[in-house]
């Protein structure tokens, strides 16, 4: 009855495929595995994000939760084949901008091919409801329903001429994979006699344990299967992210500090692995008291250096905040906790390693290929040229992909066995291991004179870091420096503490802090307006920041733009006071507003990045762009900025990517920096490339440059003269002509009380929430967000726009549903991020105040966007319905008893 | 190794399930969520390819939804306006993807207390149908859901179809679901209603809660309450009195017992009143 019958087959896009399969296994695993057509993703196997919808005879399912059996004699349609039903439509992805890092994109292109196939013009609403089951996380859903509505609306003139790459609206130059479903993600590749690794973790927040005889367990398997633990690990078994708080075992010891944490890897044949029972691997837990809020203290130090589960501390304080908020006009005080929140990218981590020769190589999602390689190689004993870090597409990251994860993992499984090792993470298995946005607890009193200029203000903030380090102390010390938002405070104190516990690691999450912080602060400046009697927003244009003002750390920066996002906002401000107006009992309809500042890269650390290109005989223009795309649109960004400054078409320049073997280090991506940081360092590489031909061939500064063939021609308006590529003697490197530049922006390290000079390029941004409150079931509705953002200078708007809205969704996300409890919210269902029917329209309106810090003025975006969006919203509904939300997120029974509580 | 059968008739079915303890599978909507393995675990019994489980019918007696009926067939399938409230908990059940794959039948047998069918199919006064090699019995919707993820069905017996007797497909149906999210989403509460009515006077009233108690529960004093009232001030009639005293809901993570109980009498009270703008609209 349960024969793999080999007669089997479907119709694959159109081909007859037979398949061998048990008739209950995972269509998703058939097309993937077995069929090697990796188009299909995986985010879950739950049917949550719908990354697997394929259509089944014409209709969408998820792949994951159809038993093979079914696409037996049936019609299977997956992204390969979208091209052949609805011809446009994957263009028209690109051309909107509708995918970001691609992981959604094969699911929400199928899911749209069925609904255009039975409608060719549908509405938003009908495109939403027909996309309301795939789950996306960068794009905030707007581009993709734009994509759908609109597939033959007008295509962009081609790409843009020598020198007009920046400022152009301009596609993404890594988008075709994408669109295509042939991008090859941390889990699409497999090799020859590739092994599997699963790991061992905790199911207990804390505990000791011993391991038994895993030998004889393996021995039950049908093949060969190996066991490896921290005995394995041949360095020191200990990652980290900053130098003095490593800390984490990549195989824990004798104990577990964290529900999740690995304790062993297994390692065979998928399909030896598959017929063995993990339930019964020989591990004895001994579970111990655990803690995992900040409710109340763990019984005992995670670690015996961190007294008190006290890990650092972070502090700026300029003037005499508290004397001056006992004699101010106006003073207001605010508490606020929130909840761990998980990054929920719909790629689970994964990633494959395997032996080189000599060389270790591992390709898996990251944010930090240089930092990988380098921790991977410590645990593994290795000198670092012995390990090579390809980075596969990866699926979003949005902090938590910036750690190692399973790196080193397969890095020991290969290194041991000698074959190419892969592992894929399961969803409950990345969120239950890898890091989260902190829980804060956080207090804030501000004052202000009757005229409203904000006196001063304090904060205070225990955030819950977790078992581990990982940023943790990067989120301790951005958030006193950024607590004030970007508002003249000249008296002001502020400290947050990073506290251990149980719970998961937290680590970075877009926003390092500064978003929880935001909320306690915009609180306030909503009090306080209230109680002076000014506009709300004009309170804010009082107190904006502008030019030759000093920040809360004794800063004076140039180029700051939030006066100006909140004047852009004027309008829409005013209109939605207006409409809420119009509110109705049922409907309480509020309007709010919130701003943002955010430091560019590290915090008064070098963090340098290099830019190397070069042009070879045959005439190739090539980037070496080692910023980790991992949606945010570094691959073309970089890429317009660099052509711009060659002076050659972007159309002409072809990217590698960051290998660590080819590709010299452009730090992380991270702390909003790649734009700014590794864009300057390509400015200052494309320039130097330039002047190297200009030199070569005596042309003046305004000369132009064409690229045809083996033939770099230049003309200056008084010759013209043609450099053969072949003529030139190549460099080690294969380059005929080349250059490499590195830029480190200049900072000046924090006092002891947070002053100095901590970044070089701050961004600037504001927005207004209007929203819809039900007044008796608590719930709350955003209707639409205007978002003002300083950019500086505006690379791309196309790709700028996708991170406001993508911004947007999360920053949302955070206010009304996210909340991840250890042990109970480990899938996509339990925990909810917004679909398509959450998010409101939005308006981006982009301000360019150039720094003259960045390239071409530009500053960073990627964090700025999500950091007013909850503040806003939250204003918003205090403004509809008077309840003043105090724990995130807003729920709809914690709005109903906040509404109970205002009296209404 | 596990067996799979997939048999295309009721009386092999009926066979296999006497002999072996199986699992019975149709959507696979929560069979698959519930393993993190790339096959479903254990025996299966697949009844999505016998045709006497298929297909929704009416005769004399009433409608019969065949076992393996999916959210989708729902609502394609042409019904009386007392099904509207069936008809939109399908298009609220999870995703469009989940409504393709998705039975009505399997959504009772996983019993979740949170189960999107059941409320709209106790105001439809919805029967199982449970067959056996032995026999065949129909229990009352109620009876069939015996508590939390917990249903009267034997071993070796299977849901073969969803009965709603003539008699209460009349009148017309709505359903209310509340959730933190517009998709995807677990209910934190929900009502369904079905009224009859008379020159705009109530002639019945069936109504029912979801999500606040280990099954759905009927409204039955309140219905009866309801008896004889203008369906266009019938909501004056709701309070929390009505609702709440017949709910035993639960803290979680969506919601605690307090707001669930308020919540579900404030989206009762909304039903019925949405109920009588429709049949406002209607006349006019």
């Amino acid at each position: 009855m349960n024969r793999p019958f080999g007669t089997t087959t479907m119709r694959l896009n159109g081909a007859e495929t037979p398949f061998a399969a048990t008739p209950g296994r995972r269509l998703s695993e058939v097309l993937r595995e077995d069929l090697r057509q990796f188009g299909t993703k995986i985010g879950c196997d739950a049917g949550d994000c719908g990354a697997c919808t394929v259509l089944l005879n014409g209709d969408p399912v998820c792949a994951c939760l159809t038993p093979a059996i079914r696409a037996d004699g049936a019609e299977v349609t997956t992204v390969e084949g979208v091209q052949h039903i609805v011809p446009m439509l994957q263009q028209s992805f690109l051309r909107h901008g509708a995918a970001q890092c691609g992981i959604c994109t094969p699911g929400m292109l199928t899911a749209a091919a069925a609904l255009l196939q039975k409608n060719a013009a549908p509405s938003r609403r009908e495109v939403e409801d027909a996309l309301g089951g795939v789950l996306c996380r960068c794009t905030g859903y707007a581009k993709i329903i734009d994509a759908v509505c609109d597939l033959s609306g007008i295509s962009e003139p081609g790409r843009p001429d020598a020198g007009a790459a920046v400022g152009a609206r301009l596609e993404r130059l890594d988008g075709g994979p994408k669109v295509a479903g042939t991008e090859v993600y941390g889990a699409d590749l497999v090799l020859p006699d590739t092994l599997e690794v699963r790991a061992i973790r905790s199911p207990h927040h804390a505990a000791a344990f011993t391991l038994g005889d895993a030998a004889a367990w393996a021995a039950t398997a049908p093949g060969a299967v190996e066991v490896f633990t921290a005995a394995d690990i041949p360095g020191p078994n200990l990652f980290g992210t900053i130098p003095d708080f490593v800390d984490q075992p990549v195989l824990a010891e004798a104990f577990v500090r964290q529900r999740g944490e690995a304790v062993a890897i297994v390692v065979g044949e998928t399909a030896v692995l598959d017929a063995l029972d993990f339930s019964r691997f020989p591990v004895d837990w001994t579970p111990t008291p655990a803690v995992t809020d900040l409710e109340s203290a763990p019984p005992k130090d995670l670690h015996p250096n961190r007294p008190g589960n006290l890990m650092i501390r972070g502090l700026v304080r300029c003037g005499d905040a508290e004397a001056v908020l006992d004699t101010s006009a106006f003073t207001a005080e605010a508490q606020v906790d929130t909840s761990f929140v998980e990054h929920a990218y719909i790629e689970p981590e994964a990633g494959i390693a395997w032996m080189d020769g000599d060389t270790l190589v591992i390709r898996a999602c990251t944010q930090a290929p240089v930092m990988d390689r380098d921790e991977t190689a410590k645990v593994l004993g290795l000198p670092l040229d012995r390990v090579r870090v390809q980075p596969a597409a990866t699926g979003g990251g949005f902090g938590a992909k910036l750690d190692v994860s399973l790196q080193p993992l397969i890095g020991l499984a290969a290194l041991k066995t000698g074959r190419p090792c892969r592992m894929v993470y399961t969803r409950s298995e990345s969120m239950a291991s890898t890091t989260k946005r902190h829980p804060a607890k956080m207090t804030g009193r501000a004052g202000c004179d009757a005229e409203g200029r904000v006196t001063g203000m304090t904060f205070d903030g225990d955030f819950n870091t977790g078992a581990y380090a990982s940023w943790g102390p990067t989120v301790a010390v951005r958030v006193p420096v950024h607590a004030s938002g970007p508002y003249r405070t000249p008296h002001y104190h502020a400290e947050a503490r990073a506290m251990h516990t149980n719970g998961p690691a937290a680590g970075a999450f877009r926003g390092f802090g500064v978003p929880q912080a935001a909320v306690v602060q915009e609180t306030l400046y909503d009090d306080l307006a209230i109680a002076a009697g000014i506009d709300r927003l004009e309170f804010r244009i009082i107190n904006a920041l502008r030019d030759g003002d000093t920040t809360v750390c004794g800063q004076t920066p140039d180029g700051i733009g939030i006066a100006e996002c909140l004047e852009a906002l004027r309008p829409a401000w005013q209109a939605a006071l207006a409409y809420a107006d119009t509110s109705d009992p049922r409907r309480l309809r509020g309007v709010g507003v919130a701003s943002c500042w955010y430091g560019c890269g590290n915090t008064g650390l070098p963090n340098p990045s290099t830019i190397r290109a070069g042009i070879n005989s045959d005439g190739a223009l090539v980037l070496h762009q080692g910023a980790a795309d991992i949606g945010q649109g570094s691959n073309t960004v970089i890429a317009q900025i660099f052509a711009d400054a060659v002076g050659l078409p972007v159309g002409h320049v072809a990217l590698v990517d960051g290998d660590t073997a080819l590709t010299p280090d452009c730090g992380k991506t991270s702390a909003s920096r790649q734009t700014f940081v590794t864009g300057n360092a390509a400015l200052r590489a494309g320039r130097m490339l330039r002047s190297e031909i200009l030199s070569l061939t005596n042309a003046g500064a305004a000369a132009k440059l064409s690229l045809e063939g083996g033939a770099l021609t230049v003309s200056d308006g008084r010759a013209i003269r043609t450099i053969h590529l072949a003529d030139l003697p190549a460099n080690p490197l294969g380059y005929v002509l080349s250059a490499e530049e590195t830029y480190d922006p200049p900072t000046r390290p924090l006092d002891e009380n947070g002053q100095g000079e901590p970044y070089a390029v701050y961004g600037y941004g504001a927005q207004v929430a209007e929203v819809e409150v039900d007044a008796t079931l608590g719930t709350v509705r955003v209707l639409r967000m205007t978002a003002a953002h300083d950019l500086g200078r505006v690379v791309n708007p196309l790709l700028a726009e996708g991170q406001v809205e993508g911004g947007i969704a999360q920053g949302l996300g955070m206010a009304l549903m996210e909340e991840y409890i250890p042990g109970r919210t480990e899938n996509l269902h339990d925990y909810l991020i917004p679909t398509t029917g959450d998010m409101p329209e939005i308006r981006s309106i982009f301000i360019e105040k150039p720094d003259p810090e960045g390239p071409l003025g530009a500053k960073g975006l990627g964090e700025h966007v999500l950091i007013p969006t909850a503040p806003a919203i939250l204003n918003a509904i205090r403004h509809a319905s008077g309840a003043r939300i105090t724990r995130l997120p807003a729920l709809p029974h914690r709005v109903r008893a906040a509404i109970r509580e205002a009296g209404r | 190794m596990p067996a799979y059968h997939r048999p295309s008739t009721l009386a092999d079915a009926l066979d296999i399930l006497a002999s072996d303890p199986v699992t019975l599978a149709a959507g696979c909507t929560d069979l698959y969520p519930a393993t993190q393995a790339k096959a479903l675990p254990g025996d299966i019994l697949d009844i999505t390819a016998i045709p006497d489980l298929q297909g929704i019918s009416q005769d004399d007696a009433g409608w019969r939804i065949g076992a393996a009926v999916t959210w989708a067939e729902i609502i394609r399938h042409h019904m009386p306006p007392a099904f509207d409230g069936l008809k939109r908990a399908a298009r609220e059940v999870g995703s469009v993807q989940i409504q393709t794959a998705g039975t009505v039948a399997g959504n009772l047998c996983t019993a979740s207390p949170a189960g999107d069918g059941a409320p709209c199919l106790m105001t439809l006064d919805a029967e199982v149908e449970l067959m056996s090699a032995t026999g065949t019995r129909s229990l009352p919707l109620a009876a069939f859901l015996t508590g939390a993820r917990r249903t009267a069905r034997r071993d070796d017996e299977l849901v073969s179809a969803i009965r709603i007797p003539a008699r209460a497909a009349s009148g017309e149906g709505d359903f209310l679901k509340l959730g933190a999210r517009r998709y995807l989403v677990i209910s934190i509460a929900m009502a369904a209603a079905r009224f009859e009515t008379k020159d705009g006077a109530i002639t019945r009233a069936a109504l029912s809660v979801g999500a606040c108690s280990p099954t759905a529960v009927r409204l039955t004093e309140l219905e009866k309450a309801l008896g004889g009232a203008p369906l266009a001030t019938a909501a004056k009639l709701v309070s929390p009195a009505t609702v709440a005293p017949h709910l035993s809901p639960i803290d979680d993570i969506r919601g605690d017992a307090g707001y669930r109980s308020e919540a579900a009498t404030e989206l009762v009270r909304r039903l019925i009143l949405r109920c009588a703008e429709k049949r406002a609209e209607v006349a006019a």
